[in-house]
């Protein structure tokens, strides 16, 4: 009997610590969806059916942060190798400036010029990365400088306009068009999410991504081919920014060389209120997903209140400290 | 990926008891060693521009704005150095500029002010704002090292809302102002140098100073090489890591007040703009590790001088801002790639 009571308190301890940390899991998983619904509660509540909850607003709510979305799914990707990708704001941009020179040919192939071009500051990322060994964070600041600089020389120091026949051939129906109720830009990056999740969860690709990010050494004892992981893994992002920019120049009708300034820092910040960690190896893209349309959905509510826009960047920061601190210390009972 | 980094803070090590009372001359000449790479570039650049663009470049003038130009990176740049050293990076240094730049032109341009007489009231622009930047220091260093939050992750909290703030505390407005006096550190030319460039080489002879020959230095160089094996050695690892952010955010807001004095105005949105990525760049170019533990401060700004010259080549030279931006680019990739094969 002596010996029973201490035993029935640490059984009850530990059950109590089990618990915490399920709740804590919970909420580290899906925290960022409850306040996702919450604040969709919030604006319904406040701004009434046809304000922040009506059709328009979402759809053209949705039509703006698909581009976040494609560029921060490429951003999980690079992340869940602990890897950064800085470059992918001017990629988007040199992107939306190819494809609005291309804008003459048609939709297709503007896209596939700006995906193109997205792809060869990928490759170029990726191989300085894994073949040459220079840091991701120096590598990929180089090509968001050098990458700026390539767009506003692509538009001769100016913005880029489209081509007269982008008005009839279709490219601007990359970003304006419908398919059903759902912007074709929606559709384009639910697609891109849904190959991402396959890529992640039942590739042999996305295992070794989470492997080297993980823990890169074993990854590489363990046979898992890191130098081509890494290069796919920036060819994505590159990639899916290259896309990306060509819906801004159907968005925007030019290809504008000074545009999406810090959208990196804003996919990172989506991926990490989705609850990526940044140190790598963990993470899925729906939490990406949500956390884009979280930072999208505060942002958007923001709109509807007659804030300066500098309160927005201010109230945007109190967020990211909010969710980073309360990341931080549900992590620790998890982790202790 | 920290943990796989050689654990040695090389220049701790390499610099034991004797080789301090080495004749200042042989210090020199290792200092020199170890910037080799950076220091030839930079004399190459300069024998360059001395042979082919001697008229633009050779003048008073063009010293003036190139060190001009110089001094904010380097002053920024220092403060980067030692929070990179310590395996962890600042992104904020731009957005607090842009604080510490709005809230100087505040104080002094107030009408009815609460300071007793005109220069106290210069002076107290001068300190608060700087003061402001190191308490954003002693923000972002709590952060990292209270909420163990990652230094990227928790500097782009200010970085994100610093510049609205700025703008929240002058409401958007443009602030002009003509205060000569006031204006010294970014306009002053006692014996005809720019007063902020003999502040720059002041805040580099000092960093480089305690870097070499204080524990503080050493404390900085352990934390970045083996975080873990420096809090068993006993160092404050908790404190060194808040002061060097402190250190950071006091020089990014001294750095803001010189951009607003050279410019004679301050607006919220574009002071600082991009500082982040120049000093950055400057300190990568420089030879200092992004994976911390080694530092050198002295290549900072030979770092920072390096990316300049390129500029004034190319812009004399005729070429584009586009042309600038990609040579650039390119230049500290070839720096750091150098720097990567020499290391290992």
């Amino acid at each position: 009997m002596v010996a029973a009571q201490p035993s029935t308190t640490a059984l009850r301890e530990a059950r109590d610590r089990a618990s915490r940390a399920r709740f804590a899991t919970l909420i580290q998983r899906q925290g960022a969806l409850i306040a996702l619904v919450v604040t969709m509660v919030f604006g319904w509540l406040r701004y009434g059916q046809e304000g922040f909850t009506g059709t328009y607003n979402i759809t053209e709510a949705l039509r703006y942060n698909a581009m976040f979305a494609l560029i921060a799914l490429g951003m999980t990707f690079v992340i869940m190798t602990g890897g950064i990708d800085l470059s992918v704001g001017a990629v988007a941009v040199l992107g939306s400036v190819m494809a609005a020179r291309a804008s003459g040919e048609g939709p297709w192939v503007a896209t596939l010029v700006a995906i193109a071009t997205g792809v060869a500051i990928g490759l170029l990322n990726g191989v300085l990365i894994s073949r040459f060994r220079i840091q991701p964070f120096i590598v990929t600041l180089a090509t968001l400088l050098g990458g700026r600089g390539l767009a506003l020389l692509a538009a001769n120091n100016s913005v880029q306009s489209l081509s007269t026949e982008a008005f009839s051939n279709g490219f601007i129906d990359i970003s304006g068009r419908e398919i059903g109720p759902v912007p074709l830009p929606v559709a384009i990056a639910a697609v891109a999410f849904v190959i991402g999740t396959v890529l992640l969860n039942l590739t042999r690709f996305g295992r070794h991504v989470l492997a080297i990010g993980g823990n890169e050494e074993a990854a590489r004892l363990a046979g898992v081919p890191i130098d081509r992981t890494i290069i796919v893994v920036y060819v994505l992002s590159g990639g899916l920014a290259g896309l990306a920019g060509a819906i801004l120049a159907a968005y925007t009708f030019s290809g504008n060389p000074n545009e999406a300034v810090g959208w990196e820092l804003s996919a990172i910040a989506a991926v990490v209120v989705g609850g990526t960690l940044l140190t790598g190896g963990l993470g899925s893209v729906w939490t990406t997903l949500v956390g884009v349309l979280l930072l999208g959905a505060i942002i958007n509510m923001l709109n509807f209140e007659s804030l300066d826009p500098y309160w927005q960047q201010v109230i945007r920061g109190l967020f990211l400290l909010v969710v980073v601190i309360l990341q931080s210390r549900l992590r620790r009972p998890a982790s202790g | 990926m920290a943990g796989t980094s050689p654990a040695t803070p090389a220049r701790a090590d390499r610099a034991p008891g004797p080789r301090r009372d080495a004749p200042a001359a042989s210090r020199l000449a290792g200092v020199a060693r170890q910037m080799r790479g950076p220091l030839g570039a930079l004399v190459l650049l300069v024998i360059y521009n001395a042979l082919f663009n001697a008229d633009a470049f050779l003048t008073r003038q063009s010293f003036n704005v190139n060190a001009t130009q110089v001094a904010v990176v380097v002053i920024v740049g220092v403060g980067l150095t030692m929070v990179i050293a310590t395996g962890g990076i600042d992104l904020s240094v731009g957005a607090i500029m842009a604080i510490s730049g709005s809230l100087a032109p505040i104080i002094f341009l107030a009408d009815s002010a609460p300071w007793a007489t005109p220069f106290l009231g210069a002076a107290m622009a001068y300190v608060l704002p700087v003061l402001l930047g190191g308490a954003l220091g002693a923000f972002n260093g709590g952060l990292i090292t209270g909420f163990r939050i990652q230094p990227i992750i928790a500097t782009l909290v200010l970085f994100i809302a610093g510049r609205g703030i700025a703008q929240v505390m002058t409401g958007g407005r443009l602030q002009s102002f003509r205060e000569p006096d006031w204006q010294y550190v970014g306009l002053g030319r006692p014996l005809g140098i720019p007063f902020q460039v003999i502040l720059m080489l002041t805040v580099v002879a000092v960093a480089a100073w305690a870097m070499r020959a204080t524990t503080f230095g050493r404390y900085v160089l352990a934390i970045g090489g083996n975080p873990a094996a420096a809090r068993l050695a006993g160092v404050p690892v908790r404190r060194v890591t808040v002061a060097v952010y402190v250190i950071s955010g006091l020089l990014a807001g001294l750095a803001g007040l010189i951009e607003i004095a050279i410019n004679s105005s301050a607006d919220a949105n574009r002071i600082g703009l991009n500082r982040e990525l120049d000093a950055i760049a400057a300190v990568a170019v420089g030879g200092t590790s992004l994976l911390g533990g080694r530092a050198t401060i002295v290549g900072t700004l030979i770092g920072a001088l390096i990316i300049q010259l390129i500029r004034f080549t190319l812009l004399t030279e005729g070429a584009s801002d586009a042309v600038v931006r990609i040579v650039s680019a390119g230049a500290i990739l070839v720096a750091v790639l150098i720097q990567r094969q020499r290391g290992t």
